[in-house]
């Protein structure tokens, strides 16, 4: 197969777009002010927040240091179960093995509980090429698989509309649909259509937000009982996890499932948490007679032979840290064109599809660290962005296309940057020019360009601090 | 698919070997220090369950039956599901007399008494288009989080809990725990799970539009807990 | 790995302390610079400012260019010789510097001695505060200001309430909160010029902010904040005024 080389992303461009839809930054804005006060509640015992956060990074640096065990143990725990074990180390691998299934069950309609990692594999598109019809049961994914588009925050799939969008968005769609603009009535029309779907759906998917592997049980949380639904109605069901999912114990899982719903909406815990451990048993009278498990790799196995980028892997996906991201609360989730937007995405996505895509991403950011401060397992996001920074213009293996964004021009600004700063002679002279004659330079210079199109221009003193503190007769030694 | 087993664990393996983690103990003393005092467990646990729209009937051993009956049919509830097989179930069918109103099972006024007594294949229509409510056991609360520990089994099956536009749980006052963490450990939990197990913490949510927090998106739009004392 | 560094260990009161101007200020705001020294003074304390100093390495460090920024900060290790406190009037290049360095410098020779360095290092409002417990004695007319609050500060010297603390020390002076003090103001060094619509916005949000509190002034303790939002509010002709902390402390003790 021939390799094309990858087209960058251009974050910038879509991000424009955004800023300029008032509508949209609004309903980020609201959405995500909400949220982080929400949030604040949950954790106004600092010890409390200081000794979870330990306990759940502890858990998730277990799982990282015990991964191959830790998922051979929950893949014969699963297969003892009776839950069918599959391993895919590519999107593509992933979805021929879902085709498998479909085709061997001859399904004609799955419903989907929420699952980032199908979202990965756009699983959705590539089960229609195929005559099947992956219907997205989250209220929120159904949403935005109606108006066509992706989500916008791993949680909250449509906090990018507001109830009048999504109304008009109803009206137009579904045939039943009366112009109210009511989340209520939204709710309970598409609670109506959905019902029907779970009822006669051939295959239920769902995601995972923990494994585990010592006694082989899938654990979803959620709280509006799609999962459920999709877990337990059809016939089959699929489950989808990322390989850093699992963790274990049985006892892993409260600080995690704990921490999860309280990061990400504020809330003590979801409506629902769901423990799968085996498929219908003999004597039972409902639940799936099959249930696969499809472990994904997609670049997490490279993520992971880095000790310093393994860390992307602790996260549990609360989405925390878009929410108290300040450039994410300004474009939203569709700027960044993937599947994980915000902090966690501008790390991950770039170390799963490369820096000659991506290498946009780690710039994305002014490293305000406010995602550091609420992570609740501790993932060092900014020094891992820094260090993507470092990735995307020094060739390298360390991530995959290191050294995409190098640049001769570039690299020599950093090196006389260097030369001048690290030399006092060289540095006097510089500083010496700049406050004689950098008030004079056009803002039509680039970076000065970009500075001035919103700003007025930066003047320079016409005496450095250096000068100042040499009159002033301040000592040097 | 074994080809991408092999190579995905044989690449961690070699990786994690290259740099090994040494996690940090997992230290669980804030969890066992969440404990309320055995008379603010079932307040507190009121208290989370009803800001989320969950609603509290009180009864005994000996009434419960009747107040959910009496519950019902006030509500309007025109058919309760039910467990037939569990200890629960049998003294729900006692407070219904054996003539029903539509010839099938047991009723009261209009509300009718349906057993879930054969596979869910047999019975989805109706299950999803013909059940008001539809009544559980749990294993007990958990007061952290004001959540219902529920454990389905061959006698009762998990859609009790779902499907219903009413779920109905009883909860016996002596079975509360102060986090889901004690619960899974007084009780051994990680020796043998279920096909399923659950926590419950309220009716089913969203707040998916606009961040409006709208109760029975797909699962029950209310859910009843009885006290037993 | 933490967000800020461990708390500091408060010192005996030094007589003597060494000051980074940081480059920002030494181009755009040496008025602050001076105010910074000149409060350390007031204090009784000998300012020593090596003039032999530039830059805290963090532009190249922040840009992926780690050999360029290891150089930059090398260049800086031997002008405190003397195991005194370095005063640094910018939670950004002094979280560079204590959070940063002992990172930038693992496994190179000089690493021992970047540690100490590192180790010595204090934002300024923290040093007053902390070190030097000052009290301030407030001389100047009746004003609202606010406060802008680096994330750097916060976020790595772990500094959040000290400099309100002297705001407050000002018995003439009305400190009212920003409703989003935590929110970065879309400085971010080279994001600025990178993203520079993004950057706007997030300055547009924080205008507003400032807006709303009524004051005419707005006082932040690092200058990438200030070039940020000054130029923002000049830019959108507004009557409010971003001035360094050290400044505005300085001249509300001379009246």
């Amino acid at each position: 197969m021939a390799e094309h080389p990858p087209q960058a992303v251009n974050f910038a461009a879509a991000s424009k777009a955004a800023l300029l839809d008032p509508q949209l930054r609004g309903n980020f804005r609201r959405a995500m002010d909400g949220l982080m006060s929400k949030r604040a509640v949950q954790f106004a015992d600092a010890k409390e927040w200081h000794d979870m956060r330990a306990l759940a990074a502890s858990v998730r640096l277990r799982t990282l240091a015990k991964l191959p065990e830790l998922l051979e143990t929950l893949e014969a725990n699963c297969t003892r179960n009776g839950i069918q074990v599959h391993w895919a180390s590519t999107t593509a691998e992933a979805n021929a093995i879902v085709l498998g299934i479909m085709k061997r069950v001859d399904a004609k309609l799955a419903v989907k509980g929420k699952s980032m990692v199908t979202e990965e594999m756009h699983l959705n598109a590539f089960l229609e090429q195929h005559g099947i019809e992956a219907l997205e049961a989250d209220l929120g994914e159904y949403i935005v698989q109606l108006d066509g588009t992706m989500p916008s925050h791993i949680i909250m799939p449509a906090i990018h509309l507001n109830t009048k969008q999504i109304a008009h968005l109803f009206k137009r769609k579904i045939k039943e649909a009366e112009s109210i603009e009511d989340a209520a009535y939204l709710t309970d029309l598409a609670r109506r259509i959905l019902r029907k779907k779970f009822m006669t759906a051939d295959v239920g998917m769902s995601g995972v937000n923990a494994a585990v592997a010592e006694t082989g049980t899938l654990c979803l949380i959620e709280n509006e009982g799609n999962g459920r639904m999709c877990t337990t109605v059809p016939p089959v069901h699929i489950a989808f996890m990322g390989l850093e999912k699992v963790v274990e114990h049985l006892e892993d899982v409260p600080p995690v499932i704990s921490l999860l719903p309280r990061s990400a909406t504020g809330q003590p815990i979801t409506t629902y948490v769901n423990m799968i451990t085996s498929p219908r048993k003999e004597g039972e009278l409902d639940g799936p007679r099959e249930i696969h498990l499809v472990i994904l790799d997609n670049g997490r196995s490279s993520v992971y032979a880095d000790p310093e980028l393994r860390d992307t892997l602790r996260c549990i996906r609360c989405g925390a840290c878009m929410n108290h991201c300040p450039v994410y609360t300004k474009v939203g989730g569709h700027a960044y064109e993937a599947p994980y937007p915000g902090p966690i995405g501008k790390i991950l996505v770039p170390q799963m599809e490369g820096l000659a895509k991506r290498g946009e991403m780690p710039h994305a950011c002014t490293m305000c660290n406010a995602c550091v401060e609420i992570c609740p397992v501790r993932i060092p996001i900014v020094e891992i962005m820094g260090r993507l920074r470092v990735e995307a213009v020094r060739p390298g293996d360390a991530v995959k296309d290191a050294g995409a964004q190098a640049s001769k021009a570039e690299a020599m600004v950093w090196k006389g940057w260097a030369a001048m700063n690290a030399s006092p002679t060289a540095y006097k002279i510089a500083t010496m020019a700049m406050s004689k004659l950098g008030n004079a330079a056009p803002t039509g210079l680039p970076l000065l360009k970009e500075w001035t199109s919103v700003r007025a221009k930066p003047r320079f003193a016409s005496r450095t601090l250096h000068d100042l503190a040499r009159e002033k007769g301040i000592p040097d030694v | 698919m074994s080809d991408a087993r092999s190579a995905i664990l044989a690449k961690l393996r070699t990786n994690r070997d290259a740099h090994p983690v040494t996690p940090p103990p997992s230290d669980t003393t804030v969890l066992a220090e969440k404990r309320w005092a055995p008379e603010e467990r079932l307040p507190r646990i009121r208290r989370l369950m009803e800001a989320v729209h969950t609603e509290f009937l009180e009864a005994t051993e000996a009434d419960w039956s009747v107040v959910v009956r009496e519950f019902l049919v006030r509500e309007g509830a025109a058919t309760l599901l039910y467990a037939p097989a569990t200890p629960d179930g049998a003294t729900l069918a006692s407070a219904f007399p054996p003539s029903p109103p539509r010839g099938e099972g047991r009723g009261e006024g209009n509300l009718t008494l349906v057993p879930y007594d054969r596979p869910v294949e047999a019975f989805k229509e109706r299950l999803f288009e013909g059940i008001d409510a539809g009544l559980t056991s749990t294993l007990g609360a958990i007061a952290e989080t004001g959540s219902l520990i529920l454990w389905p089994s061959v006698e009762e099956p998990r859609l009790l809990s779902l499907v219903p536009h009413i779920h109905v749980a009883l909860l016996r006052a002596d079975a509360l725990y102060d986090t889901f963490w004690q619960a899974m450990r007084d009780n051994r939990w990680a020796e043998g799970m279920p096909t399923n197990a659950l926590l419950i913490s309220g009716p089913s949510k969203t707040a998916d539009i606009e961040q409006t927090l709208a109760y029975g998106v797909h699962g029950p739009k209310r859910l009843i807990v009885v006290v037993i004392r | 790995m933490t967000t800020a560094t461990a708390p500091q260990p408060t010192p005996p009161r030094p007589s003597k302390v060494y000051f980074f101007g940081t480059c920002l200020v030494d181009l755009f705001y040496p008025e602050a610079g001076m105010a910074g020294m000149e409060l350390l003074k007031a204090q009784g304390l000998t300012v020593v400012f090596p003039q032999g100093q530039s830059c805290c390495g963090q532009p190249a460090y922040n840009s992926g260019y780690r050999d360029e920024a290891l150089k930059v900060a090398r260049a800086q290790l031997d002008l405190f010789p003397e195991d005194l406190p370095i005063v640094v009037p910018s939670g950004s290049c002094a979280g560079m510097m204590r959070k940063h360095w002992p990172h930038l410098f693992h496994g190179e020779p000089d690493e021992a001695k970047a540690v100490n360095v590192s180790s010595r290092v204090w934002e300024l409002t923290q040093f007053l505060v902390q070190v030097l417990d000052v009290r301030l004695e407030d001389k100047g007319e009746p004003m609202r200001v606010t406060w802008h609050a680096s994330c750097h500060a916060q976020r790595e010297m772990g500094v959040v309430e000290e400099p309100k603390a002297l705001l407050r020390q000002l018995a003439n002076v009305e400190l009212v909160e920003l409703k989003r003090e935590k929110e970065c103001c879309g400085f971010g060094g080279t994001f600025a010029v990178r993203h520079p619509e993004i950057s706007a916005a997030m300055v547009g949000d924080k205008v507003a902010d400032i807006e709303q509190t009524g004051a005419r002034r707005v006082v932040s303790g690092d200058c990438g904040c200030l070039l940020n939002i000054n130029g923002a509010l000049e830019g959108g002709r507004k009557p409010v005024q971003g001035q360094h902390i050290a400044q505005f402390l300085k001249e509300r003790l001379h009246g």
